[in-house]
């Protein structure tokens, strides 16, 4: 619409210069104010951070004065809503890092192999069905996978080994596992992608098969894109919440056998959260010290993806 | 003699070789088997236990302590109204961080900063998100437990899928685009307005139907605010008989939605309960993949017919 006032502009007469300069004057500013409207918008994903920092170092302050750093870190029960408290975040921990492991041990291997097929073997059709069933896969509501891994896959595990327990840990992991691939695969497949043609060329031309070119060549060459589809599988399979929530049951449990149920931080919070505690008491604010607790174990995973990027990088 | 043993040798050295090409492609497509297995399995499991129970009543009825009678009205209106906020909030502002990173920030440490957050905010746990909302729009802003703290929750959740779209689909418009524009006089606003959002629209609208089919999977960070699990009641209609017509008081209802109302049938030991998380499981799967399937749709479409 402000084309027009433009083009009237150029039909009046010389007289009217004063006008038209406080028009263009007017334009200028709706310009800048439109910038800065434009601006504030792509603050807000700072204003995100900070207010996450924010919240979460402000109620795990006011809980570390009631509970120390110490305890917090050594303890081996967590029982934060009993008369005898305890607060040893070890507990929550162990099932996070336990439920993660098999999750990703399922995520990483099946996810490489299927971001290796589908950029350096499958014929194009083949890539053209895959990727987007494969983001299909990813975009189911954890809610149902939590629902597949208590009511599908554990009595089928239970078919084999009779001892498992309803709630466990190896069932949430696995359906964890294969919830990360799509993941894992797609960012792989788009650094493996991105390695220049010449290369596979050059490698092709020595002699080298496709299996040998795939592995010893582009792997290698896209590994820091690849690191970085890991790092955000294992963010993905730290902060997941309602699979475990659902299958790994909600028992603190201080343990790495994965055939166990045993509570993570992530459903520590929901389990929390679905109950009635008043704002502002301990166990208000332990949901936060937990929070803390993953922002951190996410950081120290994303600084070492950082770092292994930095040391694989290839430019071309 | 020699020679042809040698070449013997090499031959069976190459086949060797191409052995492990064979062995890996069969790998690879017994990887994709695995997801393509599991998604039916979950697919079909969830069909045969709960299509049986999807009929009109269960759409029309409020949760209930009886399985047989309870239903998901309450759920899919609160999901609905929630995911009405959720865009309100995500679109304008995702397109409008999108359009000022690509189209006019400059280079320096503010613009440097803004783009690490976006890439280090879309690793953040979502119920991190819940943690966030919980104690800034919850008690901090006073929202309550509300449908506005929800949707506000998920609309920061999803911000940074909807401006990663927004800048793929703003950098693939050609410069040529923008400097005939330029060429005509148009201000930089007029080229954004009249020229690269209708032009990167398709790619735009992909972006915000796949965050919208994630929020509303979502259950952690809605549960970590609070949000009751047993409502039986509608939050106020937004539509009114008299004047003004438009009422906002649904905004701050208490709600409930469709992932947390199957997550609270899932935690129930009676089977009968099972069968209704099974049915509004089956509902939610269907939606997320129709949003899917639309935004991959719009992007086969786009790819087809945009020649610059």
């Amino acid at each position: 619409m402000s084309a027009v006032p433009g083009l009237a502009c150029s039909s009046m007469s010389p007289l009217d210069a004063g006008a038209r300069l406080k028009q263009r004057r007017a334009r200028i500013l709706r310009e800048r104010a439109i910038e800065s409207v434009l601006f504030l918008a792509a603050l807000v994903s700072v204003f995100t951070t900070v207010g996450i920092v924010y919240v979460l170092v402000k109620e795990s302050v006011v809980f570390f004065t009631q509970v120390s750093l110490w305890d917090f870190l050594t303890d081996t029960q967590w029982t934060p809503l009993f008369d005898d408290a305890h607060f040893g975040i070890m507990v929550l921990l162990s099932g996070t890092l336990t439920s993660s492991f098999v999750a990703l041990s399922i995520a990483i291997p099946l996810g490489t192999i299927i971001a290796i097929y589908l950029s350096e073997f499958a014929p194009f059709s083949v890539r053209e069905i895959a990727k987007p069933f494969l983001e299909l896969l990813g975009g189911v509501p954890t809610i149902v996978y939590g629902y597949f891994a208590l009511l599908f896959v554990t009595p089928l595990l239970q078919k084999i080994y009779p001892g498992l327990p309803g709630f466990n840990i190896l069932a949430a992991g696995i359906v964890m596992g294969i919830m990360i691939i799509p993941y894992v695969s797609s960012i792989s497949e788009d650094a493996m992608r991105a390695v220049p043609m010449s290369l596979r060329e050059g490698s092709y031309a020595m002699g080298a098969t496709r299996y040998q070119t795939a592995t010893r060549v582009v792997v290698p060459a896209a590994f820091s894109g690849i690191a970085s589809a890991y790092i955000l599988g294992i963010s993905r399979a730290v902060g997941e919440t309602m699979i475990l929530a659902v299958a790994a049951g909600m028992q603190p449990n201080l343990t790495f056998n994965p055939l166990e149920p045993a509570a993570t931080i992530t459903a520590f919070i929901v389990q929390v959260a679905l109950g009635d505690l008043p704002h502002g008491s301990v166990g208000y604010q332990t949901i936060f010290a937990a929070g803390l607790t993953l922002m951190v174990l996410t950081l120290v995973f994303n600084i070492g993806g950082h770092v292994l990027r930095r040391r694989f990088r290839e430019a071309y | 003699m020699a020679y042809a043993k040698d070449l013997d040798e090499i031959r069976a050295l190459i086949a060797s070789h191409k052995r492990w090409d064979l062995v890996f492609a069969t790998v690879g497509v017994i990887a994709l088997m695995i997801g393509v297995l599991t998604f039916t399995a979950l697919f079909v499991d969830m069909a045969i236990k709960g299509v049986p129970r999807l009929d009109w009543d269960f759409f029309t009825s409020f949760p209930s302590r009886r399985a047989g009678q309870a239903g998901i009205l309450s759920a899919w209106v609160g999901s609905t109204l929630v995911m009405l906020t959720t865009a309100f909030f995500a679109v304008p502002l995702g397109v409008a961080a999108g359009l000022y990173l690509e189209e006019y920030a400059p280079k320096n440490w503010v613009t440097d900063i803004i783009e690490i957050n976006i890439t280090n905010l879309a690793g953040v746990p979502s119920i991190v998100y819940g943690l966030l909302a919980l104690g800034l729009f919850v008690y901090q802003f006073g929202f309550g437990q509300s449908i506005l703290s929800a949707g506000l929750t998920l609309a920061l959740l999803i911000l940074p899928v909807v401006i990663v779209a927004t800048r793929e689909a703003v950098r693939s418009i050609p410069q040529g685009i923008r400097e005939g524009a330029y060429a005509l006089g148009a201000t930089q606003w007029q080229v954004c307005k009249d020229h690269i959002v209708p032009y990167s629209f398709p790619g735009i609208l992909t972006g915000v139907i796949i965050g919208m089919a994630r929020a509303i999977g979502e259950t952690a960070p809605i549960i970590t605010i609070g949000a009751l699990t047993f409502i039986a009641f509608l939050p106020p209609a937004p539509l009114k008989a008299e004047p003004p017509f438009i009422s906002f008081e649904w905004l701050t209802s208490p709600f409930t939605v469709m992932p947390i109302q199957m997550f609270n049938w899932t935690s129930r030991p009676e089977a009968a309960f099972l069968v209704n998380a099974a049915a509004a499981g089956f509902v939610l799967v269907l939606m997320t993949l129709a949003m899917n399937g639309l935004a991959i749709y719009i992007r086969f479409r786009l790819r087809k017919k945009i020649k610059w």
